[in-house]
């Protein structure tokens, strides 16, 4: 296994500055594509309750990193995924952890929305029904409504649960993908750049959303937009090339970078 | 960006873009042009195969009264099945048409008379007999269809014949055996005339045929080719010669085998006219339906059969027998209901495609729940969870070049392996549909992974997102995505398999088999062919009545083949609609 300090890597860690406890915490996280290395060394603490944007130039691996707490890499042929993460102190990366039961307590959306090419409800109700997380049909309608509810796209869809879920606009289809990820009652919600095929009336409501569900669970998003990470997150990270470059509390990454490579992209040199 | 610079380059790219609009021209005027050649081929194909098979879709029956005579029906007098299915049906048909055609008593009429239709009709008596015993006794109407040769005389496909109203007083001195015709005037004139043409048409025919050898005997290189060529001149003299005394104008006109047959009709019976005098007043002949009086007639019908007789398999008094039959309205032209409710037959008028039509079913049938499961058990798996290695690789290789596999090895292969090996039954749909099978699959598997693939990532992502498992990612979501793909795909395989005659050849499937399987598990094992094969037995049969038939089968399989392109449709719009 990759030791935490590898040799180029020019990790700086920040200490804790925000009030909740860590929920997702990386050790020397190392990943091959093939024979080449997208990662290096990555150590970093995620805290609950909170948004954490990663940021950095195409690339610089941060959707990598994002894809590594739910192992979604596992479903890459040539992926392999060296170090540790633990949610909640529990290691994911060990052999008796379940990808399909971590993948239901680490939620994922996506860059473009993919609803399935089913009826909204379907799509909502989906995850609980695989999981056996409701017992009959009410109780399966409450999960869809609550959910929907939390998605913020109830009221436009309320009346017409019955209609495929391609039918909505862009924005709607990512509300309903996040609906999607609620509904099994996920610990942690991952999103990759999900705001990058939406407007901007769509993503400054995405945007609120993801500040609301800021209250219940830990949110980890991806995102090429400043502004975006600026606006939504308390804590964020700066990849590049593979490395972590800079983590700290948002406000002071924007305003007060300590590496160069940091400011520079923030102050829009390269990137 | 200087101003000198600017029309030069416009130029430039003017000159350019007319060659290349022209060059876009050229491309869409020769798509065009091969659209254009396939719809006329298309239309010349179908055209075609409608104009041959029209013929087969009808056919002339014989109606007859039989009488179901006991002791002939029930050989054994005591009405028991085996007893029934020994009786002499036949003979009670023969009967019958004697009673029909009194007059008919030597054994060459009585030959001619009975092959007006096929002795095997006498087998349908009998299952009607036996179904029913209680017919023993009575008389009933049997209709058959009458023999093919008739068949295609009446259809006036073999034979060219005319009928012209007689001129003038005509009288016949006797009503049976050799008769004298004699006319008031020259009433035979015209019919001379047009006897002489044809003979001089002849003549002049295998004179030139004579001349054509002899110019190609002083070419000829090798003495045995001259030689050849010069006997064959000889020959054709010889033929020419045998017109001269029909068309010398001074000696009676003699018909024969190779002249027109000149029928008179006169009084309710024929007579068939063997020599003409030649100022046209008179005629021989010899009487093929008696006359019903020997009185003087205006009322005279020439009927000419232009056809020689040497030329046809239609005699003069077949022709006088059929045409009287017809008269009597025992003879009409139906629905060829036998062509699709019958199997295959040596007569053509009795053989129908339904033995090969259920072969076909259950061949496809076999083929469908072999191939279409365990190909897209394949695809799935080669496509969603095998590890991409050097062996699935390998694998992957192995399937592309099995589906360039000519079908005629994978014939061989169920004849080693099914037949040889397993010891399964020859000529069995079971075991073609096996080897359709291996000739599917690599098909059916090749497009169900082109149709997975297809299936955009974001969709297992999503479903592995929530926490699927990798099967029920693909079985509830990548599944029915693929799923007008698959269907569409494994349908072509299907319909590819539908038309294959080669493989089946290898297996015995190309065997005549009288009758149809039974549609059901215990057919699987029975001997019977298929669709494509029925067309390829027919097309090599002699008989001219099967080419009719082989285009009638043709049409079958073709209307086959669209159905289950239009089923594979529906089912494409019906998935498609859902999503």
């Amino acid at each position: 296994m990759a030791d935490a300090a590898a040799p180029n890597s020019s990790t700086l860690y920040h200490p804790v500055r925000i009030d909740q406890p860590v929920k997702v915490a990386a050790a020397g996280v190392e990943v091959f594509y093939a024979d080449k290395q997208a990662l290096h060394g990555i150590n970093l603490n995620i805290h609950d309750r909170s948004v954490t944007a990663f940021i950095g130039p195409s690339g610089c691996g941060k959707s990598t990193f994002l894809r590594c707490i739910n192992r979604m890499n596992d479903t890459i042929d040539t992926a392999r995924v060296f170090g540790s993460i633990r949610i909640d102190d529990e290691e994911i990366n060990d052999r008796g952890v379940d990808p399909v039961l971590l993948r239901a307590r680490v939620g994922m959306v996506f860059q473009k929305p993919n609803p399935f090419p089913k009826s909204i409800y379907d799509n909502v109700a989906y995850g609980p029904r695989i999981h056996g997380l409701a017992s009959g049909k009410d109780e399966l309608d409450a999960v869809v409504e609550t959910s929907l509810k939390k998605a913020g796209l109830w009221d436009e869809v309320a009346d017409r649960l019955d209609q495929p879920g391609n039918s909505l606009s862009g924005g709607q289809q990512q509300r309903l993908v996040i609906a999607r990820a609620i509904a099994v009652n996920p610990e942690v919600i991952l999103m990759d750049e999900p705001c990058s095929a939406l407007d901007p009336i769509a993503t400054a409501r995405i945007e609120e959303l993801i500040d609301e569900l800021r209250e219940n669970y830990c949110l980890i998003i991806v995102t090429h937009s400043m502004a975006q990470a600026a606006r939504v997150s308390q804590m964020t990270a700066f990849f590049h090339l593979g490395h972590l470059v800079e983590y700290g509390p948002t406000e002071e990454i924007f305003t007060n970078p300590r590496d160069r490579r940091t400011q520079d992209y923030i102050t829009g040199r390269f990137g | 960006m200087t101003d000198t610079a600017r029309p030069a380059i416009a130029d430039a790219v003017r000159q350019r873009l007319a060659r290349r609009h022209r060059a876009e021209g050229r491309f869409q005027a020769f798509g065009i042009g091969a659209i254009v050649l396939a719809i006329t081929f298309l239309v010349v194909l179908l055209g075609t195969i409608l104009i041959q098979a029209s013929g087969a879709f009808t056919h002339y029956t014989l109606t007859l009264p039989v009488t179901l005579e006991r002791e002939i029906a029930d050989p054994r007098g005591d009405m028991s099945e085996a007893s029934l299915r020994r009786g002499s049906y036949n003979q009670l048909i023969q009967t019958s048409l004697q009673t029909e055609f009194p007059a008919a008593s030597s054994r060459a009429e009585l030959r001619e008379l009975f092959g007006l239709y096929s002795g095997l009709n006498a087998a349908s008596i009998m299952r009607r007999v036996v179904a029913d015993p209680s017919l023993v006794g009575t008389d009933i109407a049997v209709t058959m269809p009458v023999n093919h040769e008739i068949d295609l005389y009446l259809k006036g496909v073999t034979v060219e014949e005319s009928f012209r109203a007689g001129s003038g007083m005509l009288t016949p001195d006797g009503t049976a055996g050799d008769v004298m015709l004699s006319g008031a005037t020259a009433v035979f004139a015209s019919a001379i005339e047009r006897i002489r043409q044809q003979a001089i048409e002849g003549r002049d025919a295998s004179l030139a045929r004579a001349a054509r050898l002899e110019a190609d005997a002083g070419a000829a290189e090798n003495r045995d080719a001259r030689e050849a060529a010069l006997a064959a001149a000889r020959r054709a003299r010889d033929e020419a010669a045998r017109f001269d005394p029909v068309i010398d104008p001074e000696t009676p006109v003699t018909l024969g085998p190779r002249t027109a047959s000149l029928l008179v009709r006169i009084n309710g019976g024929v007579v068939a006219v063997s020599s003409l005098d030649p100022d046209g007043r008179s005629a021989q002949g010899r009487v093929l339906l008696p006359l019903q009086s020997a009185a003087g007639s205006r009322e005279w019908t020439e009927w000419v059969i232009e056809t020689p007789s040497a030329g046809r398999r239609v005699t003069d008094q077949q022709a006088v027998y059929a045409r009287a039959l017809e008269e009597r309205g025992m003879v009409d032209r139906r629905f060829n209901t036998n062509l699709f409710f019958n199997a295959d037959s040596r007569e053509p008028e009795l053989a129908g495609v339904l033995g090969a039509f259920i072969g076909s079913v259950l061949t496809m049938l076999v083929t469908m729940l072999l191939a279409v499961p365990v190909g897209v058990g394949t695809a799935i798996y080669l496509e969603e969870f095998a590890p991409k290695n050097r062996l699935t690789g390998f694998i992957e290789v192995n399937i592309n070049n099995l589906a360039a596999v000519p079908s005629i090895v994978f014939g061989l292969l169920g004849l080693a392996v099914f037949i040889n090996t397993f010891g399964l039954p020859r000529s069995a749909p079971l075991v073609g549909g096996m080897v359709l099978a291996l000739m599917t699959l690599p098909t059916v598997i090749i497009s169900s992974r082109a149709a997975l693939r297809a299936v955009p990532p974001s969709i297992r992502e999503a479903a592995l997102g929530v926490g699927a498992s990798r099967t029920q990612a693909v079985f509830q979501h990548v599944l029915p995505l693929a799923m007008p793909g698959i269907l569409t795909g494994s349908i072509i395989g299907l319909a590819q398999a539908l038309g294959e005659t080669a493989p089946l050849l290898m297996i015995g499937m190309v065997a005549f088999v009288a009758d149809a399987p039974s549609l059901g598990i215990s057919g699987l094992t029975q001997p019977s062919t298929v669709m494509p094969v029925q067309v390829f037995l027919w097309a090599g049969a002699s008989e001219r009545a099967f080419e009719m038939r082989t285009a009638a089968a043709i049409l079958v399989l073709l209307t086959l083949m669209i159905l289950f392109n239009a089923v594979a449709i529906v089912l494409r719009r019906r998935f498609e609609r859902r999503w």
